[in-house]
């Protein structure tokens, strides 16, 4: 069955390439359905390769499905192969679960749009680039699933791009992404122009076996690190994602959320090994961007009044989080956080959805309230995703939170402390979140729907939703949205079992499961903690977090719906930190008086150069013209003294002939 | 009897013959002329054949002469022709006046 | 090597003033007639040397055909397009072109001759082989007996090769010189002023 991995990235592409031709044809909803269908038989592949895997022996998992020799140019030996570990089945299992269900969801949220089939198109060479993404044998697989989400994260963020925003989004995502290829494009050349080759399989095995020298490994973890830094969003390349909102609301929950914003993680913790050898410095860089930029986002989120974009600060925080696993060495905490995150945060974001559908596009928290009474579904998956990403047990989020912060104090205790703050921030303003949306007053009779006249004729029965004279009441989503809000909460809650700690009352075999699935592919880099200070005091560091989460909520509480603490929302957060408006003063500033030069340099230096050297040929010849006087006995006169010089070198020089 | 000055002086002389035809090429503009010229180093070559076939003992010397007696005559002709046609369309043509090579 | 006769070295000298004196007569003269005959005198001066090389057939046809039939040609052309007034040979629109012609002849002459006389000894002579002996055995018609066998043995082809080349010459002057009608297409270049 491994060997029919590539039916992973097949359905998909199939799909994408029906709906290219045919996508019109199919309509409203079939298209929908089909490019559903193709995500959820790309699943069932998936299902059934990790089954033959858990057949095997520990140290068989790993299979190489080599496709076709892609680059074979002397010493460049390049193929299209797959390679079916661990870590790649588990990042398609939740790739292409999730993203079935948000298949699922889009069908009954694009409904009545008119690039319907588009959508579906996009999404399904999204999901395509993804599974190349995780199950590509070296870098350039990789790199190429890489390119092909960012096009597709542009193309969809900016899917309606009649909006001014939307298409300005699409262009800033997709500008900060090609930073941070530039990276990953130079690690790619540092790696082959060293050790010969940019398979996965050799440069690990390099660098398990010692052949790997610190600076290239140094170079290779640091370039490929600011690849991720762009793909993931961290500081100083996060700020495509907040506008990325701009996109319809699936778009965020599949992209922005659960896959292509986890690429960046896949990658570091796909060449833990090389980030093992690397120099002293590279991973507590890693550990502490994270955590600063986890801190970072979870002080703008509390100041968003814009549904996604809470959603969307929430991301960047907890892909921080994600890195300061990695940066402690703590790789299978940061594919449990992955895996969880992706799970609770797609929730979210369909929830949202779902809410923004019901209020007709509203997107403004001030303008909500109140709503759990008319979206209970909505509400109650909502609020599950809530506590899972609070970090309340039993909810998935704490288990994972739980196991990074472990693995953050075994580093350092700094890196603890401003971790466990983030998770207090982090409660508080989820808690503010769901208390402003479902809860508290009800801001929306007054001014939602200002912009959407009642279509009813005085006299009929005003339908649900339309109330005659402007007013209006939120209503639940179809069916077809609820399923996969459902599900995902479903998994929300019990996410938490595949990795439980060594705690009292959990049976031994129940633990560590993912620990031990994923083991041969980070065994090399994995810290251990076992017999350090955190270690022995488990049970304190989880009392420890769950007060901290408690206390966010209560805190959140307290502020927005007792209204006993003043809120304190500072413009400084709300702004961002000002960071948007830094760069483009830069870039419009010293930045363009920079650019300018270069351009300068380049017409008159480079172009110069080359005009120069047609000038000056010009100029020989114009000198060299001079010879051609076209007097007949001239060019018989040089001949003739040719034929003297030529005489006279041989009769001198060599002597008679 | 065969000549006993000896053929080295023939060749030198043949030498001397080609350096004024050579020099009278180079420095007259009259087209007729500059064929004589021509003419003049053409004998100075067969006087060098004969001379070096005496030396040698090869008949081959005087063939080669036969030849190159026919080929001046069919290039003689050929040459008059086109003087012929340059100078009837303008009588006073010299070389000089031919420079359409001129670049 | 024998001694040459007195009367031999006069026949040489005498013969080579004739040369060289129309070589420089060509050169110098100012009309075309002029020049024309001292190609003449110039031919004969070789024609005589033929003879002292006993190339006897050679000399005779040098004198028909060199002579009385090319230098007739050159005076032909001459007279036809009546360019027989004298040149002005003073001027010289190509100022380098005097010195570098001089430099050039004296060169030519100078190496020519250093290398004829340094290479006296090489050369090899065999006596009793070769023309004098042929010479002594055929009797009279030595040299055009030798000089028969040789081209229409040897060198036949060459020889049927050069009748070719004359009729081209002769088809294709006649075709140069030849004065087009005025009704012919106006691409085709006129030779009639």
């Amino acid at each position: 069955m491994a060997e029919l991995v590539w039916l992973i990235p097949a359905f998909p592409l199939f799909g994408f390439l029906t709906i290219l031709v045919f996508g019109r044809r199919f309509g409203d909803p079939f298209a929908g359905w089909f490019a559903t269908a193709m995500v959820f038989a790309s699943f069932i592949a998936s299902v059934g390769v990790y089954s033959d895997l858990l057949g095997m022996n520990e140290e068989d998992r790993e299979h190489i499905e080599n496709l076709y020799s892609w680059v074979p140019v002397g010493n460049l030996q390049i193929d299209l192969a797959f390679l079916v570990d661990p870590l790649s089945i588990t990042m398609c299992l939740f790739v292409t679960g999730i993203g079935g269900l948000i298949h699922l969801y889009s069908i009954g949220y694009m409904h009545g749009d008119d690039k319907f089939s588009k959508f579906f198109l996009y999404l399904n060479l999204f999901i395509f680039s993804m599974t190349l993404l995780v199950l590509g044998e070296n870098l350039l697989v990789t790199f190429l699933g890489w390119e092909g989400v960012g096009t597709c994260s542009y193309l969809l963020i900016a899917f309606w791009q009649t909006r001014e925003s939307a298409a300005t989004a699409g262009k800033k995502a997709f500008i900060t992404n090609r930073v941070g290829d530039w990276g990953v494009m130079l690690a790619m050349f540092l790696a082959f122009s060293t050790v010969g080759s940019i398979s996965y399989s050799v440069l690990n095995n390099n660098a398990e076996s010692g052949l790997l020298s610190e600076t290239t490994a140094t170079g290779i973890a640091v370039l490929l690190f600011v690849g991720a830094v762009g793909k993931s969003a961290q500081l100083p390349l996060y700020i495509w994602l907040p506008d990325a909102m701009e996109g319809p609301t699936p778009v965020s929950a599949l992209i922005h959320a659960a896959t292509m914003v986890t690429a960046g993680v896949f990658l570091m913790v796909r060449i833990n090994p090389i980030l093992t050898v690397a120099a002293d410095w590279v991973l507590p860089m890693i550990a502490w961007i994270g955590v600063i930029t986890a801190l970072f986002a979870a002080t703008i989120a509390l100041a968003q009044t814009d549904i996604k974009k809470v959603l969307a600060y929430s991301t960047i925080s907890q892909l921080g989080y994600m890195f300061l696993a990695i940066g402690s060495g703590a790789y299978i905490a940061a594919i449990f956080h992955m895996v969880t995150h992706a799970v609770f945060k797609a929730l979210l974001f369909l929830g949202s959805g779902s809410v923004i559908h019901g209020m007709h596009d509203e997107q403004d928290m001030n303008k909500m309230g109140k709503l759990f009474k008319y979206m209970p579904i909505t509400a109650s998956t909502f609020i599950v995703g809530w506590l899972a990403i609070a970090g309340v047990p039993p909810f998935s989020g704490f288990w994972s939170k739980d196991e990074i912060l472990l693995f953050a104090l075994g580093d350092s205790v700094a890196l603890y402390v401003i971790g466990i703050i983030t998770a207090l921030l982090t409660a508080l303003y989820m808690t503010r979140m769901v208390i402003m949306t479902f809860f508290g007053e009800a801001k929306w009779t007054s001014f939602a729907n200002e912009d959407e006249m009642p279509e009813v004729s005085p006299g009929e029965e005003p339908v649900e939703t339309h109330g005659a004279h402007g007013e209006f009441k939120p209503h639940e989503s179809p069916i077809i949205m609820l399923i996969p809000l459902v599900v995902l909460a479903v998994g929300g809650l019990l996410a938490g079992l595949i990795q439980l700690p060594s705690l009292w009352g959990v049976p031994d075999s129940a633990e560590h499961q993912l620990e031990d699935w994923l083991h041969p592919d980070v065994a090399f880099g994995e810290a251990e903690i076992a017999g350090t200070w955190a270690d022995d005091h488990v049970m304190l560091l989880v009392i420890i977090a769950i007060s901290a989460a408690l206390a966010g909520i209560l805190l959140g509480w307290l502020i927005y719906q007792r209204k006993r603490v003043k809120a304190w929302e500072p413009t400084l957060f709300a702004n961002g930190w000002y960071y948007n408006w830094a760069v483009s003063w830069f870039m419009g500033n010293p930045g363009r008086e920079g650019f300018e030069d270069v351009a300068i340099f380049d017409s008159k230096v480079i172009d110069g150069a080359v005009n120069g050297v047609g000038v000056a040929v010009r100029e020989v010849a114009t000198t060299e013209k001079k010879t051609q006087s076209g007097y007949l006995r001239q060019y018989a006169g040089i001949i003739g003294i040719g034929a003297v010089l030529l005489l006279g070198w041989f009769v001198v020089v060599r002597g008679i002939l | 009897m065969i000549a006993a000055i000896e053929p080295t002086w023939y060749l030198v002389l043949a030498s001397v013959l080609f350096g004024i035809g050579a020099f009278g090429l180079l420095v007259r503009r009259n087209p007729l002329i500059m064929f004589m010229c021509i003419e003049l180093m053409l004998n100075a070559a067969n006087l060098t054949f004969v001379a070096l076939a005496v030396q040698l003992g090869d008949i081959n010397g005087q063939t080669a002469v036969f030849f190159v007696l026919v080929v001046a005559a069919a290039e003689v002709v050929v040459g008059l022709g086109i003087i012929v046609s340059i100078l009837r369309r303008s009588p006073g043509t010299t070389a000089d006046d031919l420079a359409e090579l001129k670049g | 090597m024998s001694d040459a006769t007195f009367l031999e070295y006069v026949v040489f000298f005498s013969a080579a003033v004739m040369m060289l004196g129309g070589a420089i007569g060509v050169v110098i003269f100012k009309s075309p007639v002029h020049a024309a005959l001292s190609l003449v005198l110039t031919l004969f001066g070789v024609a005589v040397q033929f003879v002292a090389l006993e190339a006897h057939f050679l000399a005779a046809v040098q004198v028909i055909v060199y002579a009385g039939a090319i230098v007739v040609l050159f005076l032909f052309v001459i007279m036809l397009l009546g360019v027989d007034e004298s040149i002005d040979l003073s001027i010289e629109p190509i100022p380098i072109q005097r010195p570098l012609a001089a430099v050039m002849g004296v060169g030519l002459i100078g190496l020519v001759a250093a290398a004829v006389v340094r290479a006296r000894d090489a050369l090899v002579i065999n006596p009793g082989t070769g023309l004098d002996v042929a010479g002594e055995n055929a009797g009279q018609d030595a040299n055009i007996k030798q000089l028969a066998e040789n081209l229409y043995g040897d060198h036949v082809f060459a020889f049927e090769l050069t009748s070719v080349l004359l009729i081209v010459a002769v088809v294709g002057t006649v075709l140069l010189t030849r004065k087009w009608s005025k009704a012919d297409d106006d691409s085709v270049e006129r030779f009639d002023s």
